[in-house]
């Protein structure tokens, strides 16, 4: 019953891939950015909103709209061209990313932009908010839920097990967690640097529903996102395994894509690829 | 409500449940400090609207951040130290950058953390969260005072720090006084020099003021609640007509009340200031009344100040 329908999935993917290239693009055309986070988690982001959130773009602030937050801030481009997609702001906008008097910053500000949720960027505490946001749902008696992402090098903070052991014990299966788990960090591979392995084990250990999903496949994330919102007494973790710049020849898997300048002929060359892959 | 007798965190705590009756945006939440901070009957009366994190300050303050986002009112506690900078990173970007209405309680501050000694002993707390832009820091100093600030504090859209000393039963105002939230509160006025105070160390100032003017000197006493926004007039003014100023304060002579003030007088207008708190240096454990002669907090070194800077003034 979870299994996306064909059609469905090709569809997804090319929203996906309209995402990704729209992603270049606003970084491209700044000429440097967050690249990598960015373009890891946008089969998540578009698989999420296209098929699952509960938000009104003419009425971002909707009391009972599903909330989420991108703990891993730095990825704000690739959910700004998601909300631009969906009409939460002029697609316009996009070219001003960074630039003076900006309402897209690098790290999400849920003060300055439209459909987003919660301020990030200092690494570790989105996922504290969303916790808050989870706890208070539950208070009220709300049916809405609430989404978040968080990075693999972003959770060898400390704030980020204290919130996974609040919302377990606390059983937020309103909560539905994203880890981008892309291996890369910016001094060098987490596993080098400071393992977070076996991940899933640890989120287990803290009372969460632990869901290994190939990161770039919709129809596992849409699969996965069903099988979240029917889970009862616990939060569900899914563990998005994917690839870090996923998608822009200049970026994938590269260590240097964390934060990296993109010319114009690369980003061109790159959404061109896309577009021919596509076809 | 009854307040006379009472220790400060009860009056605190009966003021949150009284609200909540008709303010459902009321919620409380705790590191594994309910019974210093005394919000037990909060979580017996509304324990659906009652969060304990558990020793983990940080995730406190970001859940409280993510309760405002969906339109409560957040009341966290713990003491100061860990109110504050244990978690300045989370009071600067989950709350404050992000516009949210969390109200952050800190309790024992200074010499009040007494035989918790240094580790708890925060006598920087107020001076690093006066530094974050949109914070509000005020200081209660009594159960009079908190009873006419609270509402102000709980209707303020914005974050406010709250340095609560929570077991203080002593009245220093009379009862139905009221404050405003940013605004100086003159205790008394007089023209030779002016005494600028908060929380714990009015009742020093107090004792101050009686000897002096029984030696002929005239002293005007403020009390400066509200450390930010800082009430610059009341400042400027007492600079002008006194001259001569002295700070009490129960926290660090940097970046407390007595640089606020300094801050004022420098740029508007410039007289002889002393300053009285802790000068640069740990806390350790030990009861107030050691500590504040260690440290030089008492009455008679209030009277030393006051006499050094109207020496200064006349120069």
């Amino acid at each position: 019953m979870f299994i996306l329908k064909e059609a469905k999935t090709k569809e997804l993917e090319k929203k996906a891939n309209e995402i990704r290239c729209l992603t270049i693009e606003m970084i491209g055309k700044l000429g440097v950015g967050h690249v990598g986070g960015s373009l890891s988690i946008i089969e998540a982001l578009t698989t999420l909103y296209q098929n699952h959130m509960r938000v009104d773009p003419d009425n971002p602030k909707w009391e009972e709209r599903d909330h989420f937050v991108l703990s891993k801030g730095h990825g704000g481009p690739g959910l700004y061209a998601v909300l631009a997609d969906k009409g939460f702001f002029p697609k316009d906008w996009i070219e001003t990313l960074n630039k003076p008097n900006t309402r897209l910053p690098s790290h999400c500000d849920r003060v300055l932009t439209p459909g987003i949720d919660m301020t990030a960027g200092s690494l570790g505490q989105g996922l504290s908010a969303a916790v808050g946001m989870a706890i208070v749902k539950k208070m009220d008696k709300k049916e809405s839920r609430v989404y978040c992402i968080i990075g693999d090098g972003e959770s060898q903070e400390g704030q980020i097990w204290e919130a996974s052991m609040l919302a377990g014990n606390k059983k937020l299966d309103n909560l539905t967690v994203f880890l981008d788990h892309n291996k890369l960090q910016i001094d060098g591979t987490v596993k080098d640097i400071n393992s977070i392995e076996p991940v899933a084990d640890k989120w287990e250990a803290f009372g969460w529903h632990c869901i290994p999903v190939n990161g770039h496949d919709v129809a596992e994330i849409d699969k996965a996102i069903s099988e979240a919102k029917e889970t009862r007494g616990q939060p569900t973790m899914i563990i998005l395994n994917t690839v870090k710049g996923k998608g822009a020849f200049f970026a994938e898997n590269k260590l240097s894509c964390h934060n990296m300048k993109v010319s114009t002929e690369d980003w061109k060359k790159a959404v061109a690829e896309l577009n021919k892959a596509e076809v | 409500m009854m307040i006379k007798g009472k220790e400060l965190r009860q009056v605190y705590t009966e003021l949150l449940i009284e609200r909540a009756k008709t303010d459902d945006r009321i919620v409380v939440l705790e590191a594994d400090l309910m019974k210093a901070s005394g919000t037990t009957p909060f979580k017996e009366t509304y324990p659906e609207r009652f969060v304990d994190v558990g020793v983990a300050e940080a995730n406190m303050i970001g859940t409280a951040a993510g309760m405002a986002v969906m339109g409560k009112i957040p009341f966290a506690h713990s003491f100061t130290p860990f109110a504050t900078r244990r978690v300045f990173d989370q009071m600067t970007i989950s709350v404050s950058y992000a516009k949210l209405s969390v109200k952050i309680g800190g309790t024992d501050p200074g010499v009040l953390a007494e035989l918790n000694g240094a580790t708890h002993m925060s006598v920087e707390d107020a001076g690093i969260v006066r530094s974050i832009p949109g914070m509000t820091v005020v200081e209660p100093a009594d159960n009079v005072q908190l009873l006419s600030l609270f509402p102000q504090i709980a209707d303020m859209d914005g974050p406010v720090y709250m340095r609560l000393a929570r077991k203080n039963k002593e009245l220093y105002f009379d009862e139905g006084t009221e404050f405003e939230l940013g605004k100086i509160h003159e205790m008394k006025d007089g023209s030779d020099v002016t005494i600028i105070c908060s929380g714990h160390m009015i009742q020093y100032a107090k004792k101050a003021v009686d000897i002096l003017e029984k030696e002929g000197i005239s002293v005007r006493l403020l009390n400066m609640h509200t450390l930010k926004p800082v009430d610059k007039d009341p400042i400027i003014k007492a600079a002008k007509e006194t001259g001569a100023i002295v700070t009490a304060e129960n926290h660090s002579v940097i970046n407390g009340w007595g640089t606020a003030v300094s801050e004022v007088l420098s740029q508007y207008q410039p007289v002889p200031l002393e300053k009285i708190g802790i000068n640069d240096h740990f806390g350790e454990v030990g009861m107030e009344d050691f500590l504040i002669e260690k440290y030089k907090m008492t009455p008679l070194d209030i009277i030393e100040a006051v006499k050094k800077v109207l020496k200064r003034k006349k120069g």
